[in-house]
């Protein structure tokens, strides 16, 4: 009965389109999942001879698509292929022109991951989406870079016509990450993230006599190191990190073993002791527990802050700490940065190509120009301040006297971040980093607080958090 | 013949339900069963890859009922609901009768009615936004207790369960009393005067003429704002979601059962999102039911 | 008869309403505030936000806006999405519902007790619970991504009904209606030109609620729009707040949830009247 109301309501209003819908439906639970560079072409090749457009007739004679389709979650790839890609036409907000091909950026922020789900939709629908509606690149992060590497959907870098002695400049753990489990490359970064720590020169002569970088780390050489100064700091009045979370990267990133073996969760050693650390110095009210990006996380930007320091890459410093703003310690080039207890990345853009693309030529050339030309990669960071993804150019800056960092008082400290660049091992990341890592900060910040009793309750909540967000994983 | 016409007419009543019931039908019922059979499958995406829906009978119930979480959230849920709805229905009283009653002759009454409804009008998750800001660690707030010299050293709202509970019945309170408060005070002024005045000439006081005239006589219109507040705290989301994150902080203790369910449909689980409704959809179902015949009853 | 109550009244009525004045000036300014703050926080820029709050308005509020029209969000194209949603959404609940009520209340029929107990039934169950299976049903219907799944389904409004249902009990006089069939009006007509007019204020106040309630709705839209010029204000707000570092200005976000709010509040004020005045005569007795 219920069916029958329903078929008659739908077949009269809209007959069509729902035979065509459950036609789709149906489609999407065979993914072409054995597409090979092979099939980019016969894929380009179809449209071409169902449809009369001229169009169509380019993109067959390997001119490629009329409509460049890019997936973000923000605008920092736009800014850097406007400001850098020869040829590129700012056409609104979310279109451009490179030649005759229309640009056209598919931005969903991150927030409440809807960026990853929208991503999902969008690779899911690419079998039955048009020639020009087909995504042709997309962006990803460390943290669920995996999730999109290991899978079909991400072109081969070598398939789409790159060479991959190209990329030899590049940073390995840059390219480790877009590595999938055959070996095979799928994407490239024109950034590398090593961090470093930030602190105060002003706080450092007051407590330590000193604000030089080579003095301060032998304060901060190792964890036991930073807890005890921490102490001089809390005897004058300042907090060490302005929250727990600060810490959070370097300690992941040194860990012996991956957050997911097979489906099950473990804990690393060093994980667990930056939980434990943190309570500490937490207990010892050398920090907070606020979540960073907040108001109360960003106070420690200005004096009235007294936070001794965070820890971050080169693109926090740059543009994070406010030093645009009046009053603000990175305006008045307060900072300065050393090695800290141990090296550590935190973030990066890497472009991704579409398995399928009808812009294979293009998408490889802007790759090119944007990670492995080292004239457009000097030129980033001589006007972005970005740290590039390549070695020759870092180093050549690294030693060149004149590159001053004014956020850190005139210190050049391109030599720590590559050192800290080569050091980096990625070898235990994983496709559900980013969930786990926010989840177990959650619960361990919880234990912190005094909301579980112990270390095991917090880990136990830690654990529900996960499995929710990945039904698959057990512990 | 009278009969015949009656029927005809009454037949309008038939094509006047007809709008109502097939959107219903078609969005809440079909929706609603598709719900109920995903319910009965392993059915989610790890990472891009589509795992099942394979049948598992009532796996996902067992799995969901097999531990005290979803009781745990549908006690936040009612906790921080009745933590709103106590102040909200006697503020609202209290000003309902005020306005209403001809003795006071208070003054600017359209102006302030207009008013206390005004908080209604601020999006849930800006209003979120706004607590949470003016709430944190070295938020105004703060800063405020300390300066008054209440405070030694900042208060951690959001790391204590009690203070992050009772922001959340706050806010919902704030939300929706001025709502209330128009709603009571409609019925209030629909009660016969002759009985009011019938009251004073037996030398009752003003809160014996409330609590034996006004209140018996609200009792429907009491009813109706006692089943939307409920139906609209079981639905608590926004508001948890914004101030936490969507997290439920600190320790899962304001996280509601929508919050949950949220989590299941953000990681595309389609098997345990269905199980969790459904579970949902039968404690709501006792809870109405439970309330209709207590009402009737009393009738 | 002012002195009779004095004498026969615990508390002067005098003391009584300074209690009342004092209390309502206190939720008065407890419910304003929130605008004000609103107001003076879309005058800072995010850099003067950052370092702290202070009550008294900045110069930002033309730099803010004019960052906010000239970014990448199409909020004027969100202006008019939740003009469409909720203006429709609104209509469409209060004549349906209207007409719902009208059917229980005003005709005889076998199944009508059944049907009466079953809205009531089904205003409990709350919308997510069935977001699941709405989610796909639009993805099978093709109306992803559209304004329609967010209009249409606010024909089935039982909370909207139960409200009118109870007024019609009140408000209506069964005598009028079988004055107009009398008369030979047919039954759609008596509804539309007798029933309607009658029902205006109850009306009034539930269109103000649906509307509001379906502009600030965020879960429904959030799920079924993805493309920004398709989407509606809160979903653009969140989208704001969810930009990254880079790009993160809350001065944008305060103008715009201060401009979101804007167009209700007028709305709002001008129906005020009608609404609070609309309830208070007509009276819901139930």
């Amino acid at each position: 009965m219920k069916k029958k109301v329903l078929s008659v309501l739908l077949s009269a209003a809209m007959a069509a389109s729902i035979l065509a819908g459950c036609g789709q439906a149906a489609a999407p639970a065979a993914p072409a999942a054995d597409a090979g560079s092979d099939a980019s072409e016969a894929e380009a090749e179809a449209p071409a001879a169902e449809a009369e457009t001229p169009a169509a007739d380019t993109a067959a004679s390997g001119e490629g698509g009329k409509v460049l389709n890019i997936a973000a979650w923000n605008e920092e790839f736009k800014t850097r292929l406007t400001d850098h890609y020869p040829g590129y036409e700012v056409v609104d907000g979310t279109h451009g022109k490179i030649g005759d091909v229309t640009v056209n950026w598919l931005i969903t922020p991150n927030e409440n991951n809807a960026y990853q789900d929208r991503l999902d939709e969008i690779l899911l629908g690419q079998e039955s989406a048009s020639q020009d509606d087909k995504l042709d690149m997309f962006l990803v992060e460390a943290d669920y870079a995996l999730k999109y590497v290991d899978t079909e959907y991400a072109a081969s870098v070598e398939g789409l016509g790159i060479n991959l002695d190209e990329t030899k400049d590049q940073y390995q753990y840059t390219k480790d990450i877009m590595t999938d489990s055959n070996g095979v490359l799928k994407g490239v970064s024109w950034q590398g993230c090593p961090g470093v720590m930030i602190y105060q020169r002003a706080v450092a002569k007051e407590v330590f006599g000193t604000d030089e970088p080579e003095e301060i780390q032998k304060l901060f050489a190792d964890w036991n190191k930073f807890n005890e100064s921490a102490d001089k700091l809390k005897e004058k009045g300042y907090l060490t990190t302005a929250s727990v979370a600060d810490t959070w990267r370097v300690y992941q990133n040194n860990v012996s073993k991956p957050f997911v073996d097979g489906t099950t969760i473990q804990i690393d050693d060093n994980i667990k002791k930056w939980a434990e650390d943190s309570k500490d110095l937490y207990d010892r009210k050398c920090t907070t527990t606020v979540q960073q990006w907040t108001d109360d996380w960003n106070k420690g930007f200005y004096p009235e802050g007294k936070v001794f320091c965070y820890f971050g890459p080169a693109w926090l410093i740059d543009f994070c700490m406010a030093a645009d703003t009046e009053g603000s310690i990175a305006h008045d080039g307060g900072w300065a940065a050393t090695e800290g207890p141990q090296g550590f990345f935190w973030g990066g853009t890497w472009i991704c190509g579409c398995e399928g693309t009808d812009n294979a030529d293009l998408v490889a050339d802007i790759m090119r120009k944007m990670t492995m030309d080292p004239a457009v990669m000097k030129d980033i960071v001589l006007k972005d301040n970005d740290f590039v993804n390549n070695r020759p150019v870092m180093e050549e800056l690294a030693n060149d006297t004149s590159y001053q960092n004014a956020v850190l008082g005139g210190q050049n400290a391109l030599k720590m971040f590559c050192a800290g660049a080569d050091k980096i091992d990625m070898s235990n990341l994983t496709a559900y980093d980013q969930g786990l890592l926010g989840d177990y900060q959650t619960s361990m910040m919880g234990w912190m607080n005094g909301n579980f009793a112990s270390y095991e309750d917090a880990l136990e909540d830690f654990y529900k958090s996960a499995e929710v967000r990945y039904p698959e994983l057990t512990h | 013949m009278k009969n015949s016409k009656v029927t005809r007419v009454n037949r309008w009543g038939y094509i006047f339900l007809i709008p109502f019931f097939l959107t219903y039908v078609i969005f809440q019922v079909i929706p609603l069963c598709s719900t109920i059979y995903n319910s009965l499958f392993e059915n989610y995406r790890s990472g891009l890859k589509q795992i099942g829906p394979n049948f598992v009978g009532f796996a996902n119930f067992a799995k969901l009922l097999g531990t005290i979480d979803v009781w745990n959230y549908f006690e936040n849920t009612l906790f921080m609901w009745i933590g709103g709805f106590i102040p909200q229905i006697v503020v609202s009283l209290l000003l309902a009768y005020w306005f209403s009653d001809p003795s006071l002759r208070l003054k600017f009454q359209q102006f302030f009615k207009t008013v206390i409804y005004m908080p209604n009008l601020i999006m849930a998750s800006a209003f979120a936004m706004l607590f949470f800001t003016l709430f944190a660690d070295q938020g105004p707030i703060n800063s405020i207790l300390i300066s008054m010299g209440i405070l030694k050293e900042p208060f951690k709202f959001f790391a204590s369960v009690t203070a992050s509970r009772v922001i959340v019945m706050f806010m919902n309170f704030l939300m929706w009393f001025g709502n209330t408060t128009i709603l009571l005070l409609a019925g209030m002024l629909g009660i016969d005067s002759a009985l009011y005045e019938a009251a004073e000439v037996d030398g009752a006081t003003s809160s014996q003429v409330f609590f034996r005239i006004t209140l018996p006589i609200l009792r429907p219109i009491l009813l109706y704002v006692l089943v939307t507040s409920l139906i609209g705290g079981l639905q608590m989301y926004d508001v948890p979601q914004i101030l936490t994150n969507g997290k439920g902080d600190p320790a899962k203790s304001t996280l509601t059962v929508i919050m949950y369910l949220n989590q299941h449909l953000t990681s595309k689980n389609f098997g345990m999102g269905g199980a969790l409704s459904v579970i949902m959809f039968f404690i709501t179902g006792v809870l109405s039911i439970v309330i209709f015949n207590l009402n009737k009853r009393k009738d | 008869m002012e002195e009779n109550r004095k004498v026969s009244k615990g508390i002067p009525v005098r003391t009584r309403r300074v209690i009342s004045y004092i209390v309502l000036i206190f939720f008065t300014l407890l419910c304003l505030i929130w605008f004000y703050i609103l107001l003076i926080n879309s005058t800072r820029s995010h850099a003067e936000m950052t370092k702290g709050f202070t009550p008294i308005p900045s110069t930002h509020l033309i730099d803010n806006w004019m960052n906010l029209v000239h970014g990448t969000l199409p909020i004027f194209n969100g202006f008019i999405n939740s003009f469409i949603v909720a203006g429709g959404a609104a209509v469409l609940a209060s004549y349906f519902s209207a007409m719902t009520a009208y059917a229980i209340h005003a005709y005889e029929f076998k199944g009508k007790a059944a049907a009466s107990a079953f809205i009531l039934a089904v205003m409990m169950v709350p919308t997510q619970v069935t977001a699941l299976g709405f989610i796909k049903l639009i993805n099978r219907m093709k109306l992803d991504d559209t304004l329609i799944p967010l209009i249409v389904p606010a024909i089935a409004a039982p909370i909207t009904y139960f409200y009118l249902k109870q007024y019609m009990e009140a408000n209506l006089p069964m005598s009028l209606v079988e004055a107009a069939r009398i008369d030979g009006a047919n039954e759609f007509r008596t509804f539309n030109s007798i029933v309607l007019p009658i029902m205006r204020p109850a009306m009034s106040v539930q269109l103000i609620f649906a509307f509001v309630g379906s502009w600030n709705n965020y879960f429904t839209p959030a799920l079924i729009l993805h493309t920004d010029v398709k989407k509606t204000l809160p979903v653009l707000i969140a989208q704001l707040r969810g930009a990254d570092w880079l790009r993160f200005d809350m001065g944008q976000i305060y103008i715009m949830i201060a401009a979101s709010i804007f167009p209700v509040v007028i709305v709002y004020l001008i129906m005020s009247k009608f609404i609070v005045g609309g309830i208070s005569s007509g009276a819901v007795k139930g």
